[in-house]
């Protein structure tokens, strides 16, 4: 039996795709901390994934679109390329219109960034098993 | 690759936080520079954020297409200058009044202390990633 090196790492490869952008993301929102009516913003990982594995998500409300010239329903700026983005709901809106709560962000981070080495530690795991299969010892 | 793209994002909230830092000590530094008539007073100087709104999944080598923070342009408080009363200032005007700019030194304190926080913040970010890029350059050695 072939073994399909894509699909053998498949889900944690996909993981690790979304972690490095949720990790963007809240870098991002890091930035914006001091910017005026910046909304900070982050990803649903479930929704990401499930898009990622190939599966449409269950939930939601989308528009069908019949017409070339029709426009889908979700209507944020980075829907048509990224459609899990969302904005994240403030605990403590500023009153210049700023939602990133640097704590909450920095918290959101290193949770992205201690998943992020699971899932490397995961792969990384799966190749040593590999290598045993490889090497016979 | 688009992992790098964090550290962009880091380095241009890092750039204009000190931007800010600039400002908020070139105001402190100038909170007693006094002169003679209104016109010519030191005005306080505030950067202006803005959010550069871009998608996180475009093209590589898109240069314009990384979501960061920039500084948009830097005001100068129109805050009327403080009038004080000091006959004997060599640089006073005829009624004896030499004229020092609006600068809230605790505002400023606060807003240098907001600063480096941010900028903190930002560097925490920066080393984050740049652990996480180089365990994922390990993978698979062990």
């Amino acid at each position: 039996m072939p073994l399909n090196l894509d699909q053998y790492v498949s889900v944690h490869a996909t993981a690790l795709d979304v972690r490095a952008k949720r990790g963007e993301l809240i870098a991002n929102n890091l930035a914006n901390a001091d910017t005026p009516g910046y909304q900070a913003r982050d990803i649903d990982f479930r929704q990401a994934m499930a898009r990622a594995a190939g599966q449409a998500p269950t939930s939601g409300v989308h528009l069908s679109t019949t017409n070339a010239g029709h426009i889908g329903g979700n209507s944020s700026a980075d829907a048509a390329t990224n459609p899990d983005l969302k904005y994240r709901t403030p605990l403590a809106p500023a009153l210049d219109g700023n939602t990133v709560d640097a704590q909450v962000e920095q918290a959101a981070f290193a949770e992205n960034a201690v998943r992020y080495q699971a899932t490397l530690t995961f792969l990384n795991s799966k190749f040593r098993g590999l290598l045993a299969a490889i090497t016979g010892q | 690759m688009s992992s790098f793209k964090a550290f962009d994002i880091a380095g241009s909230g890092m750039a204009a936080q000190s931007v800010r830092l600039n400002t908020t000590a070139s105001n402190l530094a100038n909170a007693e520079s006094v002169s003679g008539d209104k016109a010519s007073v030191y005005k306080p100087r505030h950067p202006i954020f803005q959010a550069v709104r871009a998608s996180l999944s475009t093209q590589p080598g898109d240069a314009q297409a990384n979501p960061a923070v920039k500084v948009a342009g830097i005001y100068e408080s129109q805050a009327p200058a403080v009038a004080r009363y000091e006959p004997g200032n060599p640089l006073a005007d005829t009624n004896g009044y030499v004229y020092a700019p609006s600068v809230n030194v605790v505002e400023e304190m606060v807003n240098m202390i907001s600063a480096s926080r941010s900028y903190q913040n930002n560097v925490e970010v920066m080393n984050t990633s740049k652990e996480l890029l180089l365990a994922t350059l390990r993978l698979g050695q062990g």
